[in-house]
């Protein structure tokens, strides 16, 4: 699955159209926290998020999110856009909430790439 | 027949400049003069004929520009050669039987204006002028092709000879050890910018060459060390990135306020953030946390009143090292 199908599953509307929309999706995350997708999300996954502010992009970024879907019909300020722009991460909004979205998404194949943020095996 | 100019500044709505690719933002920005063919064959409109039918058959081309000096006056083709052979007029002079007053564009229109040409008149090349008129090339559709990929082209091969150059840094540069520090002044309460510097980091890594799970280890460690010195410092802070072959060592440090309790602050979900942060996504207690996890060593000092130094260390295998030339692919980010 790539970025234009999720915005398809999800009927989102891409807030920066210069962003490729051919890149791969893998899977998906859903949080509202950014440390928890620091923590627990996989590279190349959708990050679907009710969060508008700059950091949101910024955690994508870091965290080689493919695409962030902002949820409930959220529209971010333009600092976020335009980071997302020079980031060249595809950014969507979508009137759906964040369980429906998940549902949509999950039933169409995308499995989770949340992992629990606090892992025994790991310390 | 001057070519008609038509206006450059379209009017075009915001959901159409949105949908603009770079390919056409290209044709807007490239020159005709960028894209054009020198014109390799021309004749003087005193020339005979006798001397196009030779021009043309030893050449192999069906058509020349006709030039008075280096003024562009008209242009003669295969069929004005044919009818000046029915004719048998080969003495003739050229201007007797070429086509006055071609079609022409300027050296210094944008690519955009000949694309809008070629669709408006079907014609499929172009003599280009300069401002006097004077010939300075030919343009047809197909060095629009050549020309806009080059451009594409181009724009791709800056990051990937950054890239290149970067990610072999290390391998001419001969000492006992070697290595590349950045530092980063990180101001208080910035969260418009919270993160560029992070941003930064990671980019440079992925240019040294650094395995993409280096770079996102990294990215991920020293955001959240950027945040906190954002949130909750008096003074601002600064990360400090030392990057050698085999290592990467990060200190970021601060003059204050100081942690009070070290051992509680790297515990998951312990936060001293107020409700502010929270709602920006962060002070959930996990940033110390998910640093630890990112790094191979990570030590935190920190006495309360004076001020804090976390210092973190990833270290790299001998096939993953960076700046001595081992590639990585921007795409292939997988864990």
């Amino acid at each position: 699955m790539n970025v234009a199908d999720v915005i398809k599953i999800v009927d989102g509307t891409l807030l920066n159209p210069t962003a490729n929309t051919n890149r791969m999706v893998r899977g998906g995350c859903g949080a509202d926290l950014m440390s928890d997708v620091l923590a627990s999300i996989q590279p190349e996954a959708v990050l679907l998020t009710g969060l508008c502010n700059p950091q949101v992009v910024r955690t994508a970024q870091m965290a080689d999110v493919a695409l962030i879907v902002l949820v409930r019909g959220k529209i971010p300020q333009p600092e976020t856009i335009r980071l997302a722009e020079s980031e060249e991460i595809a950014l969507i909004t979508t009137p759906y909430g964040m369980f429906e979205l998940c549902g949509r998404l999950y039933q169409a194949g995308l499995p989770s790439l949340e992992r629990s943020v606090v892992d025994p095996s790991e310390d | 027949m001057e070519p008609k100019t038509p206006n450059p500044s379209l009017n075009l709505s915001d959901e159409a400049i949105g949908n603009i690719s770079r390919s056409e933002e290209l044709a807007y920005e490239l020159r005709v003069e960028e894209v054009m063919t020198p014109a390799a064959h021309v004749v003087q409109s005193t020339m005979i004929m006798q001397q196009v039918l030779d021009l043309f058959r030893t050449a192999r081309i069906s058509g020349a520009p006709v030039l008075d000096g280096k003024k562009l006056i008209g242009i003669i083709s295969i069929e004005d050669l044919i009818r000046c052979l029915i004719e048998q007029d080969c003495q003739a002079p050229i201007s007797k039987y070429m086509t006055p007053s071609v079609m022409t564009i300027k050296r210094t229109d944008p690519v955009v204006e000949a694309l809008k040409l070629f669709v408006s008149t079907k014609v499929g090349r172009f003599p280009v002028v300069d401002e006097e008129g004077n010939l300075e090339g030919i343009l047809t559709k197909g060095d629009v092709t050549r020309g806009l990929l080059k451009a594409l082209q181009r724009d791709y091969q800056v990051e990937e000879i950054r890239r290149y150059r970067a990610s072999h840094l290390f391998e001419d540069i001969v000492s006992d050890r070697t290595s590349l520090i950045l530092r980063y002044n990180i101001v208080a309460g910035d969260f418009t910018h919270g993160g560029a510097a992070s941003s930064a980091i990671k980019r440079a890594l992925l240019r040294l060459g650094a395995n993409p799970q280096i770079a996102r280890r990294t990215g991920i460690a020293v955001y959240e060390a950027e945040m906190n010195l954002i949130i909750h410092t008096t003074n601002g802070g600064v990360i400090r990135v030392e990057i050698e072959p085999h290592q990467i060592s990060i200190e970021i440090y601060d003059d204050g306020p100081g942690i009070s309790d070290v051992d509680l602050a790297v515990k998951p979900g312990y936060s001293t953030a107020p409700e502010a942060i929270r709602e920006l996504g962060f002070g959930a207690g996990m940033g110390l946390y998910n640093i630890s996890r990112c790094v191979d060593t990570m030590k935190l000092e920190s006495v309360y009143g004076k001020g804090t130094r976390l210092r973190l260390r990833i270290l790299l295998k001998d096939n993953e090292t960076v700046g001595e030339g081992h590639s990585n692919s921007k795409g292939d980010s997988r864990p």
